[in-house]
């Protein structure tokens, strides 16, 4: 017999492992990728094999060559990253431009910081938003769903429904004139609408969704806080003046909304510790969102209020702790 | 209806493979080692030297001090050493060894098989009898019962809880009593109330031992007052905190014992325990251990005779397994891993289990992800992940802020960690840490 | 110019005297009065910071040292014995002396002497594996070989040989300020009298085990045969627990008991060669240092 092993108590592991977990997510996503891909068409393809390479690349060139480390992209969390990045950009934006955005993703947002665990801002999102503000034609200009399958860049553009909602109040046009406008509830839900590569179709990101509760690899909190906090606000407003406020089944189902609370608020690193803090976090999401969409300059809101949430996380984690046993005397 | 406790909690795979196998006496073995330090609390005192003759039961070594418990012998036979040996704490300490001869037992102890109901001892004399008999928890905790026993000035037990969670997997010797000594176990608790006072006693048991709740409840008519509850199977539904949230809803405070909140708890084996002190004026001599492991031939629930080495059990479950990496005391979440097999059986050793290299091995470490599970699965409502960085990075002072001291070390968070993180080996490494800074303040003041 | 610059100019400058002076009111205003002996002392140490005085940083020594009446139980490690003078001078106490100290390993249970018997499979850290057992040799009181003593030591002065498992001193750096003995569960590192030309004379070993246990386990242990106590013309050596134990202060470097002792458990360390019996320079110094 070979020696005994000697170490310290439990001697029992689960056998879940962060790269199940982030393999998980990259499933969770397949639907979404999918569904955008029939949609889109090539340039969804050429989207997510560039942003999926090129993140993985530099985290690999990264670590082996600037850190002098091991390298860690086999724990898959590049490769999701990568997909997530790729499904939040227009999916006829040119390659070089995804490439810049996946070296801000992973060389800035995620290794300046100390790599997996120790980032305070979600990278995908600090890619998407980098690239919103510099390249700021090219992300606010969406490919019009189920054109030329071939058409990459060259795909004829459209405006997405939060982008009309946006024009119309401009123009001090009325709701129901813009709705008319707009695609049907039921073409949102399937995905025939523009917007970026992975946001499209809300059935798929709630098929992705219901995977990753049923695999435990996320829970309730997060994306349902910041649901919703979204359906009650405007709500409200939409109850108050339904001439000049969308209806909050409205705002479900358009721009990045589902794809935020459910793939990237949750992001493990970025996100509360705590049941009752992520709570605050997603309430926070959900507000900072609809305001931004009704009130502020952009059409969209939710890459902005998740990056500012991001940054209350460690105050959040500071002061909101879990209920301790024996804290104070629990009598029947 | 099942209960539980709600906040936190694992469930590892309970690998029960000797559920239901029948308890098997181990015979008495050549040497025994009886350790003076089988109890919380200070070493015996030993009372016999080098060439004594001693008869099976009798004492040899005293407990002295307030936290203390007597040692008596499990074997009649010639002492041969008083020395220090290897135990299951890892370290040497002072043990007495004994030669083994035909077996004759002290004339005052009833070795017949007969079930004795009538309590026929004072009160008093109960508490007496527990404590000459050497009577500690039989959980693993070891704490001394007659001290348990003693409460302090002004606080009253209303309810009298028994512990029968069992939930450590693999371990079923507290199961095995339930089913073969079901009427003593429950003649050990009616002693245990007449001697407190208290008149409503609950049993907890969880689920998985179905037949075990059965068992004991076909004789709840005679014994009213005694009520057994099922539970439902999570760990550590078995802690003695939240066993009491469990089954009164009622937390004991952070720092507290059981009796601040008007109860007290035992574990079943204890109470088999106290039945033969009382009723059969048996000292603790022998226990169940469950020697198990996948990879063994003949996994069983033996009786055992306290001090027989550890390496009596594997032969007699089939010898050591070739691939055979880590030889636990105890079960796999709480075990204490041995570094030798000859160690002796003690009071508190429930479970002897063997485990493979694939089963055992721990994986290398990665960085935190922060995902969170071993906040949510903590039982005490800790931050495990926390409390390892801090003492990584060699911020004490602030790890009462965390609240460590709360942490009854269960495992959850080592267990649940996707990362591989030891999470619970650097909480314990915090506790000393801390410990030995608060006494060098002290000291420097 | 035009007025623009002119009124940037006058009202930037303007906030600025404004905002010197504020400043400079209530910096006098709130000023905290501080002996000013406690910042020439601060400057007189080190500034290691190390707590080997036992206080916390260099400030807090400095403030102890004024506050006191005199310096006695007040010594800086580090520092040593010029630092402690300057110290006396400025505070016009009397000067204290202690003999320097260096750090010594007591322990020669590399991993070709002391065979492992058991595999050691969690975190490395000296302090996690002594808190559940004894260590993965036969030897219940030898190194443990992950190094807690390398990561407490503030000044470089200690490393790990990962060919041998054990920790070497650099002498020259280390400075005596306990740390290592401190941080070592298994206190096999000790302060020992520094000698000239860091020469060291001590048994390398802690084992309190009876003789046979020792030696069974490790090749160089120390069996306690009391063979070095009886050739100590200088009363230096005792035995207690079956351990030999060399007093540094009263040893004279005299060299008898090393090549006394048995099972080489006694090591020198920075001696001059022998000069053997027929005239050949004895190898045995070069030899007992490689044993390790």
């Amino acid at each position: 017999m070979s020696m005994i092993t000697v170490s310290p108590a439990p001697h029992d592991h689960t056998q879940e492992t962060v790269k199940k977990l982030m393999y998980g997510v990259l499933i969770a996503l397949v639907p979404a990728s999918i569904v955008s891909v029939i949609f889109f068409g090539v340039g969804t393809i050429i989207l997510i094999l560039t942003s999926m390479l090129s993140c993985v690349a530099f985290e690999y060139l990264i670590q082996k060559y600037i850190l002098k480390n091991e390298s860690t992209i086999s724990d898959g969390s590049a490769m999701v990253t990568g997909l997530l990045l790729a499904l939040c950009l227009p999916a006829d934006i040119p390659f070089w431009i995804v490439i810049i955005g996946s070296l801000v993703a992973i060389g800035v947002a995620k290794m300046s910081f100390g790599g997996l665990g120790n980032n305070p801002f979600n990278p995908a999102i600090v890619g998407r938003v980098f690239l919103f503000v510099s390249f700021p034609v090219q992300m606010s200009t969406y490919p019009k769903p189920l054109q030329n399958w071939f058409a990459y860049t060259d795909a004829a553009t459209g405006a997405t429904p939060l982008g009309m909602m946006k024009e119309g109040i401009k123009n001090n046009e009325t709701i129901s004139d813009i709705m008319s406008k707009v695609p049907d509830y039921i073409d949102m839900f399937l995905g025939k609408m523009g917007g970026s590569a992975g946001e499209i179709s809300a059935i798929a990101l709630i098929i992705g969704f219901i995977y990753l509760l049923a695999r435990k690899i996320i829970t309730l909190h997060i994306p349902i806080s910041i649901l919703l906090t979204v359906v009650i606000f405007t709500g409200i407003l939409w109850k108050s003046d339904p001439a000049r406020y969308a209806d909050p089944l409205f705002h479900l189902l358009s721009g990045g909304l589902l794809l935020g609370a459910i793939f990237m608020a949750t992001d493990y690193v970025t996100s509360p510790m705590t049941a009752s803090g992520m709570w605050v976090y997603g309430i926070g999401i959900g507000i900072i969102t609809v305001l931004i969409r009704v009130f502020g300059a952009y059409p969209e809101g939710v890459q902005f209020a998740i990056l500012i949430m991001n940054a209350f996380v460690p105050l959040i984690n500071k002061y909101i702790k879990p209920a301790r046993f024996g804290e104070r005397l629990k009598n029947e | 209806m099942l209960k539980t406790f709600r906040k936190g909690g694992i469930h590892p795979e309970e690998n029960k493979i000797t559920a239901g196998k029948p308890i098997v006496d181990l015979p008495v073995p050549p040497v025994v080692i009886l350790p003076t330090l089988q109890h919380i609390g200070t070493p015996a005192t030993v009372l016999v030297k080098k060439g004594d003759k001693v008869k099976t039961g009798q004492m040899i070594a005293a407990g002295e001090g307030f936290i203390a418990a007597n040692v008596h012998s499990s074997v009649t036979g010639t002492v041969t050493r008083v020395d220090k040996f290897t135990d299951a704490s890892g370290y040497k300490r002072m043990a007495i060894e004994i030669g083994t001869g035909a077996d004759e037992w002290m004339d005052d102890i009833d070795t017949g098989p007969g079930l004795v109901r009538e309590i026929s001892i004072s009160i008093p004399e109960i508490m007496v009898r527990i404590w000459d008999k050497g009577i500690v928890g039989m959980g693993g905790a070891t704490f001394p019962t007659h001290v348990k026993m003693a409460f302090p000035r002004g606080k009253k037990a209303s309810i009298l809880i028994i512990n029968g969670a069992e939930c450590e997997p693999y371990i079923t010797a507290d199961h095995s009593l339930m089913l073969e000594k079901g009427e003593e176990i429950l003649i050990g608790i009616r002693i245990i109330m007449d001697a407190l006072g208290v008149e409503k006693a609950i049993v907890g048991v969880e689920n998985n031992k179905y037949d075990g709740i059965e068992n004991l409840r076909k004789f709840s008519d005679k014994y009213p007052g005694i009520s057994i509850q099922g539970l439902k199977v999570k760990y550590p539904q078995g802690s003695e905190k939240h066993l009491i949230k469990s089954l009164l809803g009622r937390e004991v405070p952070s720092g507290g014992l059981p009796i601040d909140i008007g109860t007290v708890i035992f574990n079943i084996g204890t109470m088999y325990a106290v039945y033969e002190a009382v009723q059969k004026n048996k000292p603790l001599i022998s226990r169940i251990v469950t020697v198990t492991g996948k990879s063994l031939k003949y996994p069983s629930n033996f009786r055992v005779r306290i001090g027989t080495p550890v390496s009596e059990l594997i032969k007699a479950a089939g010898g050591l397994p070739e691939n055979a990496n880590k030889i636990i005391a105890g079960g796999p979440m709480m075990g204490k891993a041995l570094n030798t097999l000859e160690v002796p059986v003690t009071k508190g050793m429930s479970g002897l289990l063997v485990l493979d290299d694939v089963e055992s091995g721990r994986k290398p470490v990665q960085n935190c992800i922060r995902c969170s599970r071993c906040v949510s699965v903590c039982p005490m409502g800790i931050e495990p992940y926390l409390i390892m960085a801090m003492v990584e990075k060699e911020k004490c002072e602030f790890l009462d802020d965390c609240h460590i001291n709360d942490c009854m070390e269960c495992g959850s968070c080592s267990y649940i960690c996707p990362a591989n993180r030891p999470l619970l080996d650097y909480i314990r490494l915090g506790k000393t840490k801390l410990k030995k800074r608060k006494q060098a303040l002290k000291e420097a003041e | 110019m035009s007025s623009v610059i002119i009124y940037t100019i006058v009202s930037l400058s303007a906030t600025g005297a404004v905002s010197a002076v504020i400043l400079y009111l209530v910096a006098q205003r709130f000023k905290v009065f501080e002996d000013p002996r406690i910042d020439l002392v601060e400057d007189a140490l080190p500034a290691a910071n190390c707590g080997g005085c036992g206080y916390t940083g260099c400030r807090n020594f400095a403030e102890a040292c004024v506050k006191s009446d005199n310096l006695s139980g007040l010594f800086c490690p580090v520092g040593g014995n010029e630092t402690m003078s300057k110290v006396a001078a400025i505070l016009g106490m009397e000067a204290v002396s202690q003999d320097a100290q260096v750090a010594v390993v007591r322990c020669s249970g590399s991993y070709n002497k002391r065979p492992r018997i058991n595999i050691y499979d969690g975190p490395p850290s000296c302090a996690i594996q002594s808190g559940i057992y004894s260590g993965d040799t036969g030897c219940a009181y030898g190194c443990l070989g992950h190094g807690d003593c390398v990561k407490a030591c503030e000044f470089d002065a200690i490393h790990m040989d990962r060919t041998t498992g054990l920790p070497v001193v650099t002498d020259e750096k280390c400075t005596a300020c306990n740390a290592c003995v401190i941080a070592c569960p298994k206190n096999i590192i000790e302060l020992r009298k520094k000698n000239k030309k860091d020469r060291k004379i001590f048994v390398s070993c802690i084992n309190e085990e009876k003789g046979a246990i020792a030696k069974k386990s490790c090749e160089v242990a120390c069996i306690g045969c009391g063979k070095c106590v009886k050739v100590c013309k200088f009363d230096a050596i005792t035995l207690e627990n079956y351990l030999a134990y060399i007093d540094a202060v009263k040893c004279t470097l005299c060299r008898k008991c090393v090549t006394e002792c048995p099972t080489n458990s006694i090591l020198e360390i920075n001696m001059p060669p022998r000069k053997s019996q027929d005239g050949t320079d004895s190898l045995v110094n070069a030899e007992i240092v490689e044993n390790v």
